[in-house]
């Protein structure tokens, strides 16, 4: 299954992972709307990314969270309504939610983020 | 049987086509008015007076009825409806509990009003269906359903003879019937009552949701007052909703930002703090069967005892151990993240028709456990979960079920009644088959269980006319006021919980307000001014659920952490506000927590005048049974000896020493008569209310609703 990894050393916060995943999956450049987080932390900072250990799949009452073919956690909007309990439940506090939206977003593992990060911060 | 034969043989009594159309800030703005005896089906409008005055909910259902009966109709009378309301709340998916229905009708056990609030899936998809309430009045001449598709714009009435009449046969055969294709089936909710409904005044109304991981139509009750029985009186064997297209924002709500917020911040606290604190998730309400032992609060013997050596095998960890297996926490409704409803999976039944059938349990809730558990002396988990399936799927409350039952095997080992009035039932504490057989008889309207079916009340009235029983004891023992049956909790020593279940609208149901922490353990509200102010404010506050669409565990039955530091911490603070900003966000109106209470208020006195109306709703209406403010007989006053001699002592000034069993008795009854005199008296003035218990013209007009329908009766008593 391909995770996102971080290397935490190697950011420099620049915000262009969090710029590649919203505007390719909400046309728009909000850290808002991004599934992958940069977030201060004790002076330094800490990347918050989801990590498809699936504890939203369990407390999902629709079935509208399943793990596909590759392991990776994914949303069936036609399935979702939007009860955001996977939001609050989710261990890593990873499931990103924003009232522009009904269905919540996370990282599908995708990439995009990683090809963008000139500091070799992010793996998958 | 297979499903096209039965509706080969369904006959299309009428069909009512309307526009599909956004629901606006949580109301549909129009109800459903369906008549039985002539297939009249109409729409109505909803006006600003009725959201004004009434909300929804509840205030609808009340407003409809108030309208469609006269002062002298009876239950089974054809213009007695039956209303289905979810509020402008109901179906938003965001916060816990926010699915609920009231269901009003004019109640069999109580000849007055009664409003029973249920989850499952029907009341979201009537409103998303396009419809604020549904309104079923008339009798139809042979058995039909009414079948709503919300997507079609389709109201049907069809004769429907060849379905099955129990709840968990009929929730299936009419799931299966109406969903499009096997994933359809959880766009389906069903309507059911049972065969013991239509041979018992205790019937129910079932409320089905597809249970998409087990794959099976699950069954939450609108269990109290009967209003099951008026269901099959008017030969309906069930209502269909279908809808298809849930999503986060069915309401159109004016502001949705407040409504995730709150809905975020109470999962994360449920998340975190259910497992150390009311254990929801694992096994619902019956996570307080050993608290109440604990705290000699749970009924047991018919209201005698508050505790019992046993309790241990019929305790949460002894159902979650042995028949709560699947660990999945279930919500009645989507977004229940508290997710107090329970199954016991693959559960074999030993008696009844459907003995060695495999089937699902919902349940128990502690209500059951408690009253067809301990409340009968039966402190075996199997044989609960046996009753609370043939409760479910017969159609009748398992709360009227326990404690009737209770009354009955206290009769009986007392010799007021014996085998050959029941029968040849055994009816002695702890006795399960008796207590099945018991049931049986009510499905088939046979034998012993026809009459017990008529509840605590006419029972009383038949034992001591027929049988030489005295009326004084059987009413101090029999646990039932205004009709209906007691649930599930000793008041003996908690004068607030006492008017808590006795100074109620509907009866002696909990829901109004639960005080005996409050009172009895923490003695956060010591006097009379103290226990009136909560009697008022709880069931004011707890009223207001209804009028919503919101169910009230989600309030208090999760602490926020901030209620370490709050005020006023009963009242649960942080959750209020919750409750506020979502109305708020739903509606687009601002209210506050004093336009929250007044809302209430204003459909609470309704309802009391109502009961006025209908003969009811005064001063001695609101006399309570002695067992649930004292000891009635030596058994009870021995058992709790050291207490009772300790009272005399330091409330009365007496000296117990010098007194017989029978005084110490006799002084302990007066003294706590008179408290409960002394405590309606500050709760009426509290309320707004004459010392006759009737709203005054004063109080009415600062609520602004002195209309001059309300004021034409209660003018008669001022």
């Amino acid at each position: 299954m391909k995770v996102l990894k971080v290397a935490i050393e190697k950011c420099i916060s620049c915000g262009a992972c969090e710029e590649k995943c919203s505007t390719l999956y909400k046309k728009e450049n909000s850290k808002d709307k991004s599934c992958i987080h940069i977030n201060p932390r004790n002076g330094g900072r800490l990347i918050n990314v989801c990590n498809q250990c699936g504890r939203c799949i369990d407390v999902c009452q629709t079935q509208a969270l399943k793990r596909d073919a590759s392991g990776i956690v994914r949303i069936d909007p036609k399935r979702c309504v939007g009860c955001l309990i996977c939001v609050g439940f989710c261990p890593t506090y990873s499931m990103r939610q924003h009232d522009d939206y009904l269905v919540p977003f996370k990282c599908i593992s995708c990439g995009q983020c990683v090809k963008v990060c000139e500091q070799g911060a992010l793996v998958l | 049987m297979q499903i096209e034969k039965m509706l080969s043989e369904h006959k299309l009594l009428k069909e009512f086509k309307y526009d599909l159309k956004p629901i606006e800030k949580g109301y549909s703005n129009r109800t459903l008015y369906i008549n039985l005896s002539d297939n009249t089906i109409e729409s109505k409008p909803v006006t600003q007076f009725m959201k004004d005055k009434f909300v929804g909910g509840k205030g609808f259902g009340l407003y409809k009825l108030w309208n469609a009966v006269k002062p002298d109709t009876k239950w089974d009378d054809p213009e007695n409806e039956i209303i289905m309301a979810p509020g402008p709340v109901c179906g938003i998916t965001q916060y816990p509990g926010s699915g609920k229905t009231l269901v009003v009708s004019i109640s069999p056990l109580t000849d007055q009003v009664i409003d029973s609030n249920v989850g499952g899936y029907v009341g979201p998809f009537i409103k998303f269906s396009g419809w604020d309430a549904v309104e079923i009045q008339g009798k139809a001449e042979r058995d039909v359903i009414v079948i709503i598709d919300g997507n079609d714009g389709t109201v049907r009435i069809e004769e429907a003879p060849l379905e099955a009449i129990d709840g968990h046969v009929l929730g299936e055969q009419l799931t299966e019937m109406y969903a499009k294709d096997e994933d359809d089936r959880r766009n389906i909710a069903v309507v059911t009552a049972g065969t013991a409904a239509e041979n018992t005044l205790i019937g129910l109304l079932n409320f089905t949701f597809f249970d998409t991981r087990r794959k099976k139509a699950r069954l939450k009750q609108a269990g109290r007052g009967g209003i099951g029985t008026v269901f099959r009186n008017k030969n309906v064997k069930g209502v269909v909703v279908r809808f298809a297209g849930t999503n986060g924002n069915m309401n159109n709500v004016d502001d949705i930002s407040p409504i995730n917020a709150a809905g975020i911040r109470i999962h994360k606290q449920i998340d975190k703090l259910d497992d150390q604190q009311c254990r929801m998730r694992q096994i619902g309400t019956a996570n307080i069967v050993e608290v109440m032992d604990a705290y000699d609060l749970l009924p047991t013997h018919n209201y005698q005892y508050g505790s019992h050596k046993d309790t241990v095998k019929i305790n949460s960890h002894t159902f979650i151990k042995n028949y709560l297996k699947q660990n999945t926490p279930d919500g009645c409704w989507y977004g229940c993240s508290l997710s107090c409803a329970k199954a016991a999976d693959d559960f074999v039944l030993e008696s009844g028709p459907y003995k060695g059938d495999k089937v699902l349990v919902d349940g128990p809730e502690y209500e059951t456990a408690a009253g067809c558990g301990s409340n009968i002396g039966l402190f075996d988990a199997h044989a609960i979960l046996e009753l609370n399936f043939y409760c479910d799927t017969y159609g009748i409350d398992t709360i009227s079920f326990g404690t009737l039952t209770a009354f009955l095997m206290e009769c009986y080992e007392r010799g007021i009644i014996n085998k050959e009035i029941t029968g040849g039932l055994e009816l002695t504490f702890g006795n399960k088959w008796a207590a099945y057989d018991l049931i049986h008889q009510m499905s088939r309207g046979e034998g012993f269980g026809k009459i017990a079916g008529q509840g605590i009340k006419r029972m009383k009235v038949l034992f001591a006319e027929q049988y030489g029983a005295d009326i004084n004891f059987l009413n101090d023992i029999g646990m039932e006021q205004k009709g209906l049956e007691y649930s599930e909790y000793m008041s003996k020593e908690s004068l607030a919980q006492q008017g808590g279940y006795g100074l109620t609208n509907k009866g002696p149901q909990h829901d109004e307000a639960w005080l005996i922490f409050m009172d009895m353990v923490n003695n956060q509200i010591p006097t009379f001014e103290d226990k009136a102010e909560a009697l008022h404010y709880f069931p004011m506050f707890r009223t207001w659920f209804g009028l919503c669409g919101f169910c009230k565990l989600p309030w208090n039955d999760t602490t926020p952490e901030s209620n370490a530091t709050a005020d006023e911490p009963a009242k649960m603070p942080e959750h209020v506000q919750n409750y506020i900003n979502i109305f708020n966000g739903v509606t687009g109106l601002n209210i506050d927590g004093t336009e929250l209470i007044r809302q209430s208020e204003r459909v609470y006195n309704f309802q009391r005048i109502f009961n006025i109306r209908l003969g009811k709703g005064l001063r001695v209406h609101d006399a309570t049974p002695y067992r649930s403010a004292g000891p009635v007989t030596k058994e009870e006053y021995l058992s709790r000896e050291e207490r009772y001699d300790g009272q005399l002592v330091e409330l009365i000034g007496l000296d117990p020493t010098s007194m017989s069993l029978e005084e110490k008795i006799a002084e302990t009854r007066k003294y706590r008569e008179n408290q409960y005199e002394m405590l309606t008296d500050a709760v009426y003035k509290r309320r707004g209310w004459t010392m006759n218990g009737v709203p005054t013209i004063e109080k009415l007009k600062d609520l602004g609703i002195d209309l001059p329908e309300l004021l034409e009766v209660v003018k008669k008593h001022l």
